[in-house]
């Protein structure tokens, strides 16, 4: 086996709708792709990544240039399947190494139908899409880049499609997990039942309530308070996911009638949810916040902590409505990174708390939550 | 010295700057005058004073400052901070201490505290023990098993240590541990041996807000020290948990130690279930980790993780330390950003240690716990291999390419660590050696074998087939250099350009941004890749590119880079665009902010050649190019450059040309009536023999176009000509070198020239007699023994010298003062001269005030000595007098031996600076810890040739009042004299005690050895007396002029002063 891939990978290219063409080489499946052209910064967890249902109806480029060191593991899927369109990476490594690695990255996207690019310029992909904003691409292997421009003003626009029925469940179930065992719950008492709304949750906030000690139960987006509460939850967890959140007016109801009736964690797409619940409105980041290394300080404490980020759209804080005020923001931009009701056990936070990727920095958030759970349960009060 | 090397000038710089930001007086101490932090304008009071309690408690006394700052110093700074503290000093004067309280720096240090904490903390640590002696060293083994490693407490870069493999190891290696470390302390620990070594860089304020800065993985496994690593940044065989598992730590653990400021945790990683026993993995998908190190301060680490991140960790450090939040920090990159954000990296950063064995070729080159590289490079590209090649080649180790073997390397190169391991992995590649066996041997992740496997995969291609344009450019992302491919292509490297020309096979340059292009930055910080998009177009402004120095190395150390960066400095002030090129992470040459733009790249010919054609854009021309402050490293590019019709501002290829050549260099002498030693350069032994018959033993053999001496000897006869010539021939410049050895004292100047006037900031003695290196030489300004005559000799021929060699710039001239070779004139001979600013030019700015570096800048912009303000002649001499001496490194060394010669092994150097001699090289001696306290008993062992002139030093030694010992001739002439003695035996195998004996069990406190001419054997002689009072660190003087200006100081007595430099050079009234 050729080490360099020498004439093994076919050329490949990626087209923006703006012109702009990056030459590369074939990875992953062949045939082409279209979605929304978007960069991380994260330098680990492209696996993880790679099956964030944040990314769904997105092409995907990593910003550090080396990927596929060590393989992909049977463990570090977030969802049930890839969720990117496709993925743009400097180089694509055929020979991992982790113990854990049963397939290579290129394997691995060519088993699940993800057509990738490699050797393409990132860096300047990069720069392209910070100066220009984010915009729709497709990755092609046997078209001009005309034939592929042309396919791609075809295609609808990434703001247009709710891609938020497509991730979620379409089933309630029971989150389980052989390798992480039912933890303790916090009081030592019986343990919580956290209900979560699945707007295209990642696996890795299942499992740190469950390590809690909280059994979990998933609900598809569209299910509504009334289903919810029939569960009888401690407390409700509305996931991260994909798009605008323009487009999910029944989850705001939805939210609007558990608030007060138990408490509410919303992160992401969630926080969005309940940020539109409470008065704000919701604009899209010219290339959004994706990497592991964001700053946010909590205005509470002054306290700086570095988060985890995948969104393309925030919401605006100037209209919320007065119980719930700003808690934390982004010290980059200052965009609105978290929410607090004052009165209702109700908080929000923008970034992924649950990690994988990124830093483990906030999941105390969890406990923030748990306590609040704890704090309200029949017989605790 | 080792393990302290120019990041700590990078570090203290930086605080210093970040001082001056937020508006805070700062009193700089350092005893190293080569360093840019102890120049005017970076601290705002600065002394040059040896780093001692007493010192610093005086200057306390004085300057009555509000707090202290050690973080920045690495350990020196903390252990005099904690030594103070102690001491009672920080109390009595009411001195915060910042950064690091004392606890802290303890809690550290002392691993058995530190162990606990981390046990507190829910930390792994590997099973270890702290022992005090070998018998509680024996009965930890029990525990503990072999292998085990041995790191005794508080002592730099591990020295001391080890790991021990069988029984015997761990005896003497505890023993040397325990002798070694200041508290006898040692730790013994389970050695993970073949696991995965890793680095964070952390910071935290105030307020508790922590950050991860970088994370480093070692190529090489655990064992290795990590200065002796080869590093990569990012991490590349961890996932996402496996990372942050281990930040997680890094960041519980600065939080538990309460740091402000920056932090370095060290870490080993399993690397497979099996290596731990674990048959079950499919529980969890993290292996066991443990905490092997914590540095509590900024470190080389830090260094290294500030330049390969963009991130300023020492300035950061400092605004931390005085009470400023990171989120109230500014990103100086991106401007817009704070300094509360962890970087992000689109680049591969690997490192690449130097270590000496090019210098000491009898030294042991195995690598272990006892760090013994000088210095290191760091290079950057967008794949691990182009980055790794570049490194190689940022090495300048001249033929060793990445196509290097040893010729004794059969069908398995040995794999074990040792400086030349990443060339026997590559040369097993090679020979077809499995890589997963490759990988099992040496225990290096196969991740790092696969990606060497690749280099040679195109090296297979290059060799088998036809170079196209696809093929030619593959290599080059591969980082192959034009010269390799050259080789391999069977071309000649020029044909190589000429191909990447033809077919537009160029470099890009990215940026080094902290942010991987998501924020516009304005860092002017990039390296070069083969890419699409260049972000280094020519900026249209009048520049000026100045070549850097490299690694540290013996030879080159950081004198260069404080040329370097005043260049730079001096550019700026002129209104030119100063750009930098650079492969040291450790300097602050390489500090984004010191030239208007930086370059890191390797300093060879197609680096430079490939930048400078950038820099020209598609029509323009290149910058001219500054060769003359980079040390030997960028004078030796003046040739390339003026080949490729490049510019070279200051004195042209031809002027250095005619220096360095022998042949016209001795012609323009003769032809200039200036005395040179008899001699001549020649090719062969025949040459060699006849030439040195006719002017006489004993003569000086050494390779033209050399670094330091290297394989320079004094030669007594004909047999050791015959031995001295074919090593000194293998150096492979071409010709060797014969020249009449003159006996006498050596004197040193260094010269400005801008064409019609000459300035000579000052003339420089040395303690030394000539045959000691220059840069071994303990050496003193003003001279204290020259005649009106010999100073006049000296202005006069160096004047004439640098006009009629046609210098723009700066000059160094070394002179032997012989006066009965001759009899008629002033008794000055010219022994070389060096077309270049020389390691002396810091040490001679800063005792004179003469701007050595910006007067040579403005000379090549057009500026005239005189319009500059600067009349010709010899600059006045202050009331001052100034030591500078040399520090070594040799306790790192096994087997290197001690004695001074014509090869320079010193590898930093102190000064000491007073109103007069004697308490100037008193200070000299404390600083370069040479000093000898009153009735010190003294071991004197002294060649025959030398006896007749230690017999004043003896009779001072002895009405000194100190006991003398001494080897069976030497005690037999003391006797002689009528002076007590105790006659020590130097066989070894002859009854106790031996000299070995009197130096290890502390009966003597300094030792004076001299060796005969350059006998091999007379060396292996006194080798275990020299080995054995390095290791016990006591004096070990090898000159007798060293030891003489020793004594002087110590019978002198009395007190020394300590002032801020400015006073002793301006006097007091400033």
């Amino acid at each position: 086996m050729s080490l360099l891939n020498t004439g093994v990978r076919p050329p490949a290219r990626l087209v923006l709708a703006d012109g702009r063409v990056f030459e590369g080489v074939g990875v992953g499946a062949a045939g082409h792709t279209t979605g929304e052209v978007v960069f991380t910064t994260a330098m680990t967890g492209y696996q993880e990544a790679l099956t964030d249902p944040s990314f769904s109806g997105q092409i995907l480029s990593m910003t550090f240039p080396l990927q596929g060191n060590y393989g992909t593991s049977l463990f570090s899927d977030e969802s049930r399947q890839v969720q990117v369109r496709g993925f743009v990476v400097r180089e694509m490594t055929d020979l991992p190494s982790h113990w854990l690695s049963v397939h290579t990255l290129h394997e691995y996207l060519e088993a699940r139908g993800i057509p990738g690019i490699a050797e393409v310029d990132t860096r300047a992909l990069t720069r392209h899409l910070r100066s220009r904003g984010v915009v729709m691409g497709t990755i092609t292997r046997d078209e001009t880049p005309e034939q592929a421009l042309a396919r791609l003003r075809a295609a609808p626009d990434y703001a247009s499609i709710d891609y938020v029925s497509g991730v979620s469940t379409a089933e309630a179930y029971d989150f389980e997990d052989p390798r992480v065992p039912l933890g303790v719950a916090p009081d030592g008492g019986p343990a919580p039942h956290v209900v979560v709304v699945d707007l295209g949750v990642k696996r890795n906030i299942m499992r740190i309530l469950r390590a809690r000690g909280c059994t979990v139960t998933t609900v598809p987006h569209d299910t509504d308070a009334e289903a919810i509460l029939s569960l009888r939850p401690d407390g409700v967890l509305l996931s991260p996911g994909p798009g605008d959140p323009m487009l999910l007016d029944h989850v705001v109801a939805t939210s609007r009638a558990l608030v007060g009736k138990t408490p509410i964690m919303g992160i992401c797409l969630g926080h969005q949810v309940i940020g539109r619940l409470f008065g704000a409105s919701c604009y899209k980041l010219k290339f959004g916040h994706r990497g592991a290394n964001h700053p946010v300080r909590d205005e509470i404490t002054g306290k700086v902590h570095i988060t985890s980020q995948n969104h393309g759209f925030a919401i605006d804080g100037d209209h919320l409505v007065s119980p719930v005020q700003v808690a934390q923001v982004h010290l980059n931009d200052g965009t609105v990174e978290g929410l607090l009701h004052r009165e209702e056990p109700v908080f929000t936070i923008q970034y992924h708390s649950e990690a994988s990727p990124g830093p483990n920095d906030t999941e105390f958030l969890f406990d923030r939550f748990l306590d609040s759970v704890r704090s309200l349960r029949p017989g605790v009060r | 010295m080792i393990g302290q090397a120019a990041e700590f000038d990078y570090a203290g710089t930086q605080a210093c700057k970040a001082m001056r930001e937020e508006g805070i007086r700062s009193i700089l101490v350092n005893s190293n005058p080569a360093t840019i932090m102890t120049d005017e304008g970076v601290a705002d009071v600065v002394y040059i004073e040896p780093l001692t309690v007493e010192v610093l408690e005086r200057i306390i006394a004085r300057e009555r400052p509000d707090a202290l700052l050690p973080t920045l110093g690495g350990q020196t700074g903390l252990n005099l901070a904690v030594d103070l503290a102690e001491a009672g000093v920080l109390d009595k004067y009411g001195v915060r201490l910042l950064g690091s309280s004392v606890r802290t720096i303890k809690l550290a240090e002392d691993r058995e505290l530190f162990r606990n904490l981390l046990h507190e903390i829910g930390e792994p640590t590997p099973r270890s023990a702290i022992v005090e002696s070998w018998e509680e060293a024996r009965a930890a083994l029990t525990e503990i098993g072999l292998p085990a490693v041995i790191r005794p407490a508080y002592t730099l870069g591990g020295t001391g240590g080890g790991v021990a493999y069988t029984e015997e190891d761990y005896e003497r290696i505890c023993k040397s541990g325990i002798a070694a470390s200041p508290i006898s302390q040692v730790l013994v620990e389970q050695s993970l041996l073949g696991w995965k070594e890793l680095e964070y860089e952390v910071m935290r304020d105030g307020n508790d807000t922590c950050i991860t800065i970088c994370n480093m993985e070692n190529l090489d496994p655990m064992g290795v020290h990590t200065g002796d690593s080869i590093v990569v940044a990012p991490s590349q065989t961890l996932s996402d948990r496996e990372y942050h598992m281990l930040r997680n730590s890094a960041l519980k653990i600065i939080r538990a130690l309460g740091i402000e400021g920056g932090c370095n945790v060290q870490f080993a990683l399993a690397p497979r279930p099996d290596v731990v026993g674990w048959e079950g993995a499919g529980e969890t998908d993290c292996l066991p980790y443990h905490v092997i190190e914590v540095n509590p301060r900024v470190s080389r680490s830090s260094a290294l993780a500030s330049k390969a991140t963009g991130y300023p960790i020492a300035r950061v450090a400092a605004k931390i330390a005085v009470g400023k939040r990171l989120h109230e920090v500014e990103n100086a990159v991106t401007k817009r950003t704070t300094a509360a954000f962890e970087p992000a990296l689109d680049y591969v950063v690997v490192k690449i240690p130097r270590w000496p064995f090019d210098k000491f070729i009898s030294g042991d080159r195995r690598l272990g716990t006892q760090m013994k590289a000088t210095g290191e490079v760091m290079a950057i590209d967008r794949t691990f291999e182009g980055a790794l090649q570049k490194a190689i080649r940022s090495l300048e180790f001249g033929s060793r390419s990445i196509l290097w073997q040893h010729p004794e390397w059969g069908d398995h190169p040995p794999l074990t660590a040792t400086d030349e391991r990443i060339w026997a992995l590559l040369a097993s590649i090679r020979r077809g050696v499995p890589l997963a066996e490759i990988s099992g041997d040496c225990g290096v992740d196969p991740w790092f074998v696969e990606r060497l496997a690749r280099i040679v995969e195109m090296e297979k291609r290059l060799l088998s087939e036809d170079l196209t344009p696809a093929l030619l450019r593959q290599a080059k992302r591969l980082g192959f250099a034009d010269r390799d491919i050259a080789t391999l292509a069977d071309r000649l490297p020029q044909q190589v350009r000429a191909l990447r020309d033809e077919w537009d096979v160029r470099p890009v340059y990215k940026m080094v941004d902290t942010c991987a292009a998501e924020f516009d930055a304005v860092t002017p910080y990039f390296y070069s890749t083969y890419e699409e998009e260049n972000e280094a177009p020519p900026t249209g402004r009048q520049s000026m590119l100045v070549i850097g120095s490299g690694p540290i190395r013996i030879g080159q150390g950081i004198e260069f880079d404080y040329c370097s960066v005043r260049a730079a400095r001096a550019l700026q002030e002129a209104g030119i665009e100063s750009i930098m090129a650079n492969s040291n992470p450790e300097t602050v040459s390489t500090d984004f902010d010191t030239s208007d733009r930086l370059y890191f790249e390797p300093l060879d010919e197609e680096s430079i050649r490939d930048l400078l054609e950038n820099e020209a854009g598609e029509d323009g021309e290149a910058p001219p190019s500054i060769v003359q402050f980079g040390g030997q490293t960028a004078v030796n590019m003046a040739r390339a450059l003026h080949a490729s019709a490049l510019p070279i501002a200051g004195s042209s290829a031809d002027a250095i040309d005619l220096a360095e050549d022998r042949g016209r260099f001795g012609t323009l002498l003769a032809e200039l009536d200036i005395p040179q030693p008899p001699g001549t350069a020649v090719t062969t032994l025949e040459d060699a023999l006849s030439t040195a018959e006719a002017i006489g033993y004993p003569v000086l053999v050494r390779p033209s176009y050399v670094l330091g001496g290297r394989a320079m000897e004094v030669v007594q006869d004909a047999n050791e000509l015959v031995r001295f010539f074919a090593a000194a021939l293998a150096e492979n410049t071409g010709a060797v070198l014969i020249d009449k050895f003159l006996v006498g004292p050596e004197v040193e100047v260094d010269a400005i020239c801008d064409g019609e006037t000459v300035l000579i900031p000052g003339i420089m003695e040395h303690i030394e007699r000539a045959g000691v290196h220059s840069g071994d030489s303990m050496a003193v300004y003003p001279p204290q023994r020259l005649t009106a005559e010999q100073r006049e000799a000296i202005v006069d021929y160096s004047t004439r010298m640098a006009l009629g060699l046609g210098v723009r710039g700066l000059m160094n001239v070394q002179f032997v003062i012989a006066p009965e070779s001759d009899p008629t004139g002033p008794g000055v001979f010219v022994i070389e001269v060096n077309p270049r600013s020389s390691r002396t030019v810091p040490f001679l700015s800063k005792v004179t005030g003469v701007p050595m570096v910006q007067l040579a800048v403005n000379i090549m912009l057009g500026q005239s000595l005189r319009e500059q303000g600067y009349e010709p002649g010899l600059w006045p001499e202050g009331d001052l007098v100034a030591v500078k001496a040399p520090v070594f490194s040799m306790q790192k060394l096994v087997d290197v031996d001690t004695f001074l010669g014509p090869e320079m092994k010193s590898t930093g150097e102190v000064m000491g600076v007073d109103r007069s001699f004697a308490p100037a090289v008193r200070k000299a001696m404390i600083a370069s810890g040479l000093e000898v306290a009153p009735g010190t008993p003294f071991l004197i062992s002294v060649s025959n040739q030398t006896k007749a002139r230690a017999t004043a030093l003896i009779r001072d030694l002895h009405e000194a009042g100190c006991r003398l010992y001494a080897t069976e001739g030497t005690a037999t002439l003391i006797q002689e004299l009528g002076i007590p003695v105790e006659m020590v035996t130097k066989r070894l195998n002859e009854g106790h005690p031996n000299v070995v004996d009197v130096i290890r069990e502390g009966t003597v406190g300094a030792v004076i050895n001299t060796i005969e001419g350059g006998r091999a054997d007379a060396r292996r002689d006194g080798f275990h007396i020299r080995r054995a009072a390095t290791e016990v660190r006591i004096p070990c003087f090898t000159s007798l002029e060293t030891a003489a200006a020793a004594i002087g100081a110590l019978r002198a007595g009395g007190d020394y002063d300590v002032r801020p430099l400015l006073e002793y050079r301006d006097g007091d009234g400033q």
